[in-house]
């Protein structure tokens, strides 16, 4: 069967079991854009190329399959490099399609080229720029299948026009030959076996479970190991679900805005069993104090992240979910022989810094409106199974620290990288991912400005998402830290409550807009928000611009300095 | 040299195609390596090039590049030839200009043009072993 590239690259995207993409054509991909007219993939036309790779790994993040966008040349490849770094950096699988001007004026400047594998390389797990139409199916295949499997993450290939021109003669390779890609699964038994002599020497264990737990869909091996040896469980921000917040062993969120308990017990541990996390400054503070007594025992599918930070004394790489498996098979085996000595001492430590030191703020009956009532309220009417979606800022720490995630999958946002804007487009995604869910985003009023144009694909595809704004008029994290950090000298913050009015902003995008000030209308709001079902709502939430992340660890300090909240000390706080 | 950091020997293996060499080039970059020399030429079998590249970094970090290195798909296997298992041999070429009074007049080349001579020096510790080639996979 003779098929043009542009034919073959559709195809090959359906046979890898594409339903949806995400993309906006120009001049360099116009040739696959026609073969797409005949396609079953969906495409959802977006309104600026960065939607595109925020949806593509909003629907990635939901479902777990690769999201796939397609983007013209030139500035349509350059558009798309922050959701690339933001998917390398998380981890995300995604597969970018750029167009490029043809083969043979490549190098001439020609219009809108760029060198887009040139661009993208340190921005994505690999990339392919393709020369000749016959190979089209091998790199599709090749990209799916480093995209999806080791450590997950973006991917490119890079059509020139010609190519996609060009006919061949189409086959579907039946297997991937990349002599210099093969991830190991399985961990190395000799250290499973140390791993398990350490696990059953502690008296103050702590597993620090990362974002890695998700991508390996290990969720239910780590319950397992939870209930096998009674370790309490850190998720790290990547990981918020992976272990559900209402286990009496989840201790929450650990690092810089992290919970005290979640902290501390890090702190204190005299073992830490990362698994797929990756010791990110964001949770260990100043390197040199962080768990100063704990033995390492690090597991991670990437070598590279293994002795990358922090010395492990048991390093084991391999699939996080093989892994854990393995390891409860050790500690059944261990146990069998031998008594594990009691953690109920720890528990109790743990349990008492929990009544303690609970996360509080203080809602005054006539106001002002405190983001953290408004994520309350939003988590308590809202089935138990949203998804919800953040931007990066104020918000997205509450939001972390006040949802309950209880299953895995249903907290979407940008950890590594913090790409501000990232919500509203990756909220979109994750609704085409999963239409039967709700899906929630909470979004800073500074954040919805960068994307929030992508809300006119929502209405125009009809895919009803919700966005919570909570807005503070400032850029609030930014604020925080010049109020704390920089003697209240306010540089550049200042945002306006309503320029724009979001709500006719809303309403001028096709979606259903509200604005709520007092506390008295939050619940009656929420509940009109999810009444509607045929078009996105926006609530513009108005919040107390005094409002501060709490607790927190300034950065460059050891985690034992943690900031608790002053409401801490007032009566009524909670 | 300020820093205690070590010259490595990094033997890399890579698939003979184009931009492999950027690849290579660029993680060193981005992990702030500073690559002291490089040589790259195709092994007996044509699928193949071979990277000599020689560092300067402590063991950690070379560790955290050589993984790193290690990630990009390209690379198919890396060895450190470390000084007991690895002849070094340097070549220098010299352009020699004497000053004219003082020149003998040679007797080749023919002509009177004041042109350089070549010479090759190479060091080698005299303790070191037969040299072992590395065969290709």
């Amino acid at each position: 069967m003779q098929l043009t590239g542009a034919q073959a690259l559709i195809k090959s995207l359906e046979m890898e079991g594409t339903e949806v993409m995400f993309g906006l054509p120009g001049g360099a991909i116009l040739p696959v854009y026609d073969p797409l007219i005949d396609s079953s993939i969906r495409h959802i036309l977006v309104r600026h190329e960065q939607g595109a790779g925020h949806m593509a790994e909003g629907y990635a993040h939901a479902t777990g399959r690769p999201g796939v966008a397609m983007v013209t040349s030139g500035p349509g490849a350059t558009n798309i490099v922050t959701p690339l770094c933001d998917a390398y950096m998380d981890s995300i699988p995604i597969v970018v399609i750029t167009g490029q001007v043809a083969y043979s004026v490549i190098g001439t400047d020609a219009f809108q080229e760029c060198d887009t594998v040139g661009i993208t390389m340190p921005v994505t797990k690999h990339n392919w720029l393709v020369t000749d139409a016959r190979d089209i199916p091998r790199v599709v295949r090749e990209a799916f299948h480093v995209a999806t499997t080791g450590r997950p993450g973006p991917v490119v290939v890079d059509l020139p026009k010609d190519i996609a021109n060009q006919t061949m003669e189409w086959y579907w390779p039946e297997s991937v030959d990349m002599p210099g890609y093969k991830p190991t699964l399985r961990g190395h038994p000799k250290q499973i076996k140390d791993a398990a002599r350490l696990m059953c020497e502690s008296h103050r264990p702590v597993i620090y479970a990362g974002g890695g737990i998700l991508k390996a869909r290990a969720a239910e091996a780590l319950r397992e190991l939870v209930d096998l040896t009674g370790f309490p469980v850190v998720t790290t921000l990547m990981a918020r679900g992976a272990f559900p917040d209402d286990h009496e062993l989840c201790l929450g969120m650990p690092g810089m805005h992290g919970n005290y308990t979640a902290v501390t017990a890090l702190q204190r541990s005299d073992l830490l069993l990362a698994l797929g996390s990756r010791f990110d400054d964001r949770v260990t503070g100043k390197l040199s104090g962080f768990a100063p007594d704990a033995k390492i025992i690090h597991v991670d599918i990437d070598p590279a992240e293994l002795g990358k930070v922090r010395r492990a004394d048991v390093p084991i790489v391999g699939d996080c979910r093989r892994v854990i498996e393995e390891l409860n098979q050790a500690v059944r085996t261990s146990q069998a022989k031998q008594k594990w000595p009691s953690l109920a001492d720890w528990h109790t430590q743990l349990r008492d810094w929990q009544t303690r030191y609970p996360l509080v703020f203080e809602q005054l009956e006539d106001g002002p409106l405190k983001p953290q009532y408004v994520i309350d309220m939003l988590r308590d009417h809202t089935p138990d199974d949203t998804i919800v979606v953040s931007g990066v800022g104020q918000h997205q720490m509450w939001t972390s620290q006040h949802w309950r995630f209880n299953y895995p999958y249903t907290w979407v946002n940008s950890g590594g990288l913090g790409t501000m804007g990232f919500a509203v487009p990756a909220c979109i995604g994750a609704k085409v991912g999963k239409p039967e869910r709700m899906v929630w985003a909470v979004d800073g009023d500074g954040c919805f400005q960068m994307t929030a144009q992508e809300l006119v694909t929502a209405s125009a595809e009809r895919i009803p998402v919700k966005i919570a704004i909570l807005n503070n008029a400032y850029l609030g994290m930014v604020r925080q830290w010049q109020e704390l950090f920089y003697e209240e000298r306010y540089s550049e913050v200042y945002l306006s409550p309503d320029l724009p009015d979001y709500v006719k902003w809303a309403e001028a995008m096709g979606c259903v807009g509200f604005r709520v000030d007092h506390p008295d209308d939050v619940v009656p709001t929420i509940e009109k928000a999810n009444e509607i079902d045929d078009r996105p709502v926006v609530v513009d939430f108005r919040v107390d611009y005094r409002e501060k992340v709490y607790p927190m660890v300034p950065a460059g300090a050891s985690n034992d300095d943690i900031i608790l909240d002053p409401a801490h000390d007032r009566p009524g706080g909670r | 040299m300020a820093s205690q950091a070590k010259h490595h020997i990094l033997s890399v293996l890579v698939e003979n195609k184009f931009g492999v060499l950027t690849r290579v080039a660029g993680l060193f970059a981005r992990r702030g390596f500073n690559i002291v020399s490089l040589a790259v030429s195709p092994t007996e079998d044509e699928r193949f090039s071979r990277m000599t590249i020689v560092v300067d970094a402590d063991e950690t970090p070379l560790e955290q590049v050589t993984k790193q290195l290690n990630k990009l798909i390209p690379v198919i296997k890396i060895v450190e030839l470390t000084p007991d298992q690895a002849v070094e041999r340097e070549l220098m070429l010299v352009t020699v200009h004497p000053p004219k009074p003082g020149r003998r007049s040679p007797s080749w080349p023919p002509s009177s043009r004041p042109r350089s001579r070549t010479s090759a020096t190479r060091r080698s510790p005299s303790s070191l072993p037969e040299p072992r080639r590395s065969s290709t996979p």
